[in-house]
């Protein structure tokens, strides 16, 4: 018996329960069906026949028309009536034998998904009871449209997604709601009421972005040009983060400022990051040799960018697996180009130019690349491939005098060296003698799955080597 | 004999329906009558069978002296025949329905004027069609480009695409006068006299022009063409201040794009303008007097071009709606919309948009023609006219030598019907009978994607079948399956045939889908020339195309008889 409870299945037949009061206590209004001085031990049984949900989108059904009428004997597998989801019409087959003994909802109009449609008799002596049933669900609801079931039922199996009763009173504020086409249906995307909202769009309409914001939800960047639908997208985070806010407490005075496009792309890696597996190696490195070799070619138009991009490219060639990517979890990608991202702050925003084949330019050429890449970055020029084609990433503090810090491993790269200032040190080599000498902290994060502590090593060596007698990188 | 009758047919359906073409001229020596509007299949039999004189042995009296008459044509747009009128023919209005007429007119060797008061190519082509496909043009890109989800599964990438206002409003404007000089040289080149006023009838052949007042013109003609075309219809109570609420005419220039704007009306109009302001970011709602949207689409059509141009759009609608009174945005109010219910008339409260379209259809531009002066009572404005477009006068009796094309009759409110009744219209003054098949006109909305349809809704077919008492048949296609469409990521789309299994013939065909407005002429084609179905089977389209979405229409209906003309001879290939 109890399987006959919410047998929603794959295919479009409908489900359909049991008996009188919809949902509450099935075991015990199983046994006793109805209200009336029945013997507890009643096999007939009046089903509803529920809206079904005939694509996973669907949150309401239209009915199109019933195929069959009051009073008709339905067998199981037949079609009894046409449905309009938001994709198509389909016919609905019945799962029982029985009679249709009233129809709740009516051609032409709509009902959630899992409200009650119509209601199925067992034995034509049923049908009366059921039309009584019929009706007293009808009157309790007027609104077609509206929820059916929950009203009487606390705790109904169909999950109310807000709270019926509460949800149910007309907009407290006077006068009538005024709200854009967009935000009527993203209201309805989100199950925001929108009589309790306040519009900040001209002449005080709700704008979809009010919307928005009571759902939790970013708002898009606001373009002439919004997406005519991008539910696809908006659904996802929509979940996340309206769930968010609801854990810190509301400080009073406090601004919200939305991502822009940039910082959301920004979040979105830095969440994927999590998901990688990373350690952490630091190596010392000796700048003399660098910072007098830099004094020399910058007059030459060479940034200390352009060096440390080309030190890392050529190391890099020598340990191709620090330059690959885990992108499935199951094999190593080795990449053909050595493509070096900088890490740049531009605006308030975070950006990463790609020298490409680092390795294999020199270093003017780099240099000067580089500094189309940074105008271009500030432009907002840059081609998606003029930043997302990095194989391996370079983020320098060293400017601000951080003497290391730990950097967040970008998704789809291998490896991403975080360098920090350069600062004469005090050394005392092997025999006893004490210099001082201009040192660098580097500290290189990287994927383990596929680079291990050894790579990594051997990596920063030859690195630190290259910078130590870095003649080679001007050749 | 195949080739010899295409031969002889190709240079005269370039004249007749390409508009612009200056070019054709150039065919005028080759004398020819065969045309294919509405024309039925018998013209084809009864001639086909003398290759080489087809075009000469139409016009039944001397083949001699109709060559050289055409010729003539070329210099002088003719000598006016004999009855002293100044022109054989005189049309009125110069929109695509007197200019189809007019160089029909010339080449059949009639001495042609054709008075316009206002811009030569009418409504179409300065406030209509044509400007209106510029800015279709633009919103499909548009759309395309924001679709990320498209771009993504071509592997595409396109940064935020953006839109400058005025680029787009320069481009229907400049697209309005090159069609439009198209026109204007077109008529010049053939010698169509054009003369610049508003024409009125004084009474059986006869009428003036000018502005008004005593500069006018008086001319007489053999016969009188009314081709005055239509107005945007604004009901009344509805303010219309050109800059909030606006009409078609203004929405044109897209002088603004507002942020949310109410359409009245859904027919193709609204239907387009809805396309258009959405792909630039406004959101749209309709108001629409019928319970549906879309009226006058077949049901089934209508509903799936509900479910893709409306529903996920920001787009939202009132249905069984009258806009009873709009007022203008002023003193910081927004425009606002008051509703009653269309049956009963109570208010079903308003509407506050930045902006309103009113787009509730068209009015024909029937005043000042002097139609009191032939006795001649409009109906709602229109012109009334027999199925010739012969002119009814208020005793029911045809007046002679006045005939109404287009809009203005309102028989069927296309530009291309209007061209095609000229068309009609100039074969009977040149003696040939006709009468124009207007079932096997197609219409399109060229929304993306695009509607077209052509001759009988299943609604309609299903009534027609019952009160003659056949059988109907309706199959269905899907561009789902078509590899064009696919390859495209455009495989959103419906393509239905009604027909009659008995016979085969086509009652109707409706497409939704990528590039309909261009694939129905197959269909159309096919109805006018009574092609059945179960010929078209054996017709071949290249693949892969979308073309093949109607061979496989065609294929899948099950007619009952067998080709009626199976090639008999091998073709050497």
């Amino acid at each position: 018996m109890a399987s006959l409870l919410q047998s929603r299945t794959p295919s479009l037949s409908f489900s359909s329960s049991l008996c009188s009061t919809p949902v509450i206590r099935p075991s015990v209004s199983f046994l006793k069906p109805r209200s009336g001085p029945r013997i507890p031990v009643v096999r007939a049984k009046i089903r509803e026949i529920f809206m079904p949900a005939l694509s996973s989108t669907m949150t309401e059904g239209k009915i199109v028309s019933w195929i069959k009428s009051e009073g008709d004997v339905l067998s199981k597998g037949e079609s009894v009536v046409v449905v309009e989801s938001d994709k198509a019409d389909m016919d609905v087959e019945t799962f029982y034998d029985g009679i249709l003994a009233a129809i709740v909802i009516n051609e032409g109009e709509t009902a959630p998904v899992g409200a009650a449609i119509g209601i199925l008799a067992e034995t034509e002596g049923e049908i009366a009871e059921a039309k009584a049933k019929a009706t007293s669900q009808f009157s309790s609801a007027p609104a077609p449209s509206a929820p059916k079931v929950e009203e009487s039922s606390p705790a109904p199996k169909v999950d109310a997604p807000s709270p019926p009763v509460d949800a149910a009173p007309a907009p407290s504020t006077p006068g009538k709601v005024v709200a854009t086409p967009y935000a009527k249906k993203l209201a309805k995307q989100y199950k925001v009421d929108i009589g309790k909202l306040v519009g900040t769009g001209p002449f005080g309409r709700i704008t979809p972005e009010d919307v928005e914001k009571a759902a939790g939800i970013t708002p898009a960047p606001k373009s002439n040009v919004a997406a005519p639908a991008a539910p696809v997208a908006s659904s996802a985070p929509a979940s996340v983060p309206s769930k968010a806010p609801s854990n810190f407490p509301e400080i009073p005075g406090s601004t919200v400022v939305p991502f822009t496009t940039m910082q959301a792309a920004v979040t979105k890696n830095m969440l994927e990051s999590l998901s990688v597996p990373t350690f952490r190696v630091g190596y010392p490195i000796a700048t003399d040799a660098l910072d007098a070799l830099y004094e020399k070619v910058k007059p030459k138009g060479v940034t200390m960018t352009a060096l440390l991009a080309k030190a890392a490219a050529v190391a890099l060639a020598q340990h191709p697996v620090v330059n690959a990517t885990c992108k499935d979890g199951k094999s190593f990608t080795y990449n053909s180009n050595i493509n070096i991202a900088v890490a740049v702050a531009i605006n308030g925003g975070l950006i990463t130019p790609v020298l490409q084949d680092a390795d294999k330019l020199d270093l003017y050429l780099l240099s000067q690349k580089w500094k189309e890449l940074v105008e271009k970055a500030r432009a907002k020029q840059l081609q998606p491939r003029e930043y997302n084609s990095g194989t391996f990433t370079l983020s320098n503090l060293g400017m601000f005098g951080v003497d290391r810090f730990d950097a967040i491993l970008p998704p789809g790269q291998g490896a991403i060296m975080a360098v920090g200032a350069s600062k004469p040190t005090v050394l005392a080599d092997k025999d006893g003698f004490f210099s001082i000498k201009n040192k660098m902290l580097v500290n290189v994060t990287a994927d383990h799955r596929i680079i291990y502590g050894a790579d990594l090593a051997a990596f920063l060596q030859t690195f630190s080597k290259i910078i130590e007698n870095p003649e080679s990188l001007t050749m | 004999m195949q080739s010899a009758i295409s031969l002889s047919l190709s240079p005269s359906s370039s004249i007749t329906r390409s508009d612009c073409s200056v070019a054709a001229n150039a065919y005028l020596c080759t004398p020819r009558s065969l045309r294919f509007c509405g024309l039925r299949r018998k013209v084809f039999e009864s001639k086909s069978f003398h290759s080489l004189k087809v075009s000469t042995r139409l016009v039944p009296c001397s083949r001699e002296s109709n060559f050289n008459k055409v010729c003539a044509a070329l210099q002088s747009n003719g000598t006016p025949s004999k009855g002293g009128f100044d022109y054989d023919l005189v049309i009125i209005g110069a929109g695509v329905g007197g200019h189809g007429a007019a160089l029909h007119a010339v080449e059949k060797g009639l001495k042609t004027a054709i008075i316009e008061g206002d811009v030569i190519g009418g409504t179409c082509v300065n406030r209509g069609c044509v400007p209106s496909k510029a800015l279709l043009a633009v919103s499909g890109r548009m759309r395309e480009l924001q679709n990320e989800h498209h771009m993504k599964s071509f592997g595409l990438q396109v940064a935020a695409a953006g839109y400058d206002r005025q680029g787009v409003a320069d481009h229907a404007n400049n697209l309005a006068s090159k069609i439009r000089s198209n026109l204007t040289n077109s008529m010049k080149a053939l010698g169509v006299d054009i003369l610049t006023g508003t024409g009125t009838i004084l009474g059986p052949q006869k009428l003036k022009f000018g502005k008004g007042g005593s500069g006018d013109t008086f001319v007489t003609a053999k016969d009188i063409i009314i081709a005055t075309g239509s107005v945007p219809l604004v009901p009344k109570g509805i303010e219309v201040d050109g800059k909030s609420v606006i009409t078609s005419d203004h929405a044109l220039k897209l002088e603004f794009v507002p942020e949310w704007i109410a359409i009245v009306g859904s027919g193709y109009i609204g239907l387009e303008f809805s396309d258009v302001y959405t792909a630039l970011g406004s959101e749209v709602t309709f108001i629409e007097a019928l319970d549906q949207l879309m009226p006058g689409f077949d049901p089934e059509i209508g509903k799936l071009a509900q479910r893709v141009l409306i529903n996920p759009r920001k787009i939202d609608y009132h249905t069984g709606v009258f806009a009873s009174k709009i007022t203008p945005a002023k003193d910081g109010k927004p425009v606002i919309i008051e509703l009653i219910d269309a049956k009963t008339k109570e208010p079903k409260g308003t509407v506050e948009v930045d902006a309103a379209l009113i787009a509730t259809g068209r009015a024909p531009f029937t005043q000042g023609l002097g139609l009191e002066n032939i006795n001649v009572q409009t109906q709602r404005g229109f012109v009334p006219v027999d199925e010739r477009m012969r002119v009814i006068d208020a005793n029911g009796m045809l007046v002679p030598h006045l005939y109404c094309i287009g809009d203005a009759n309102g028989k069927l409110m296309l530009a291309h019907a209007a061209s095609a009744q000229g068309i009609s219209v100039v074969e009977q003054v040149s003696g040939n009978d006709h009468v124009l098949n207007h079932l096997s006109i197609p219409a399109a909305c060229f929304t993306h994607p695009e509607i077209s349809m052509v001759g009988l809704t299943e609604p309609q077919a299903r009534e027609k079948a019952e009160k003659e008492g056949f059988e109907m048949s309706i199959t269905k296609t899907s561009f789902k399956a078509n590899t064009k469409a696919l390859a495209e990521n455009e495989g959103e789309g419906l393509a239905k045939l009604i027909y009659r299994p008995d016979t085969g013939e086509i009652l109707g065909v409706h497409i939704f889908g990528m590039h309909a407005a261009d694939l129905i002429h197959e269909a159309s084609n096919a109805i006018a020339m009574g092609t059945r179905i179960q010929d078209l089977k054996f017709a071949v389209h290249a693949h892969p195309t979308l073309s093949e979405v109607l061979d496989e229409l065609f294929k899948s209906a099950k007619v009952k008889v067998n080709s009626s003309s199976p090639i008999a001879q091998p073709v050497a290939v």
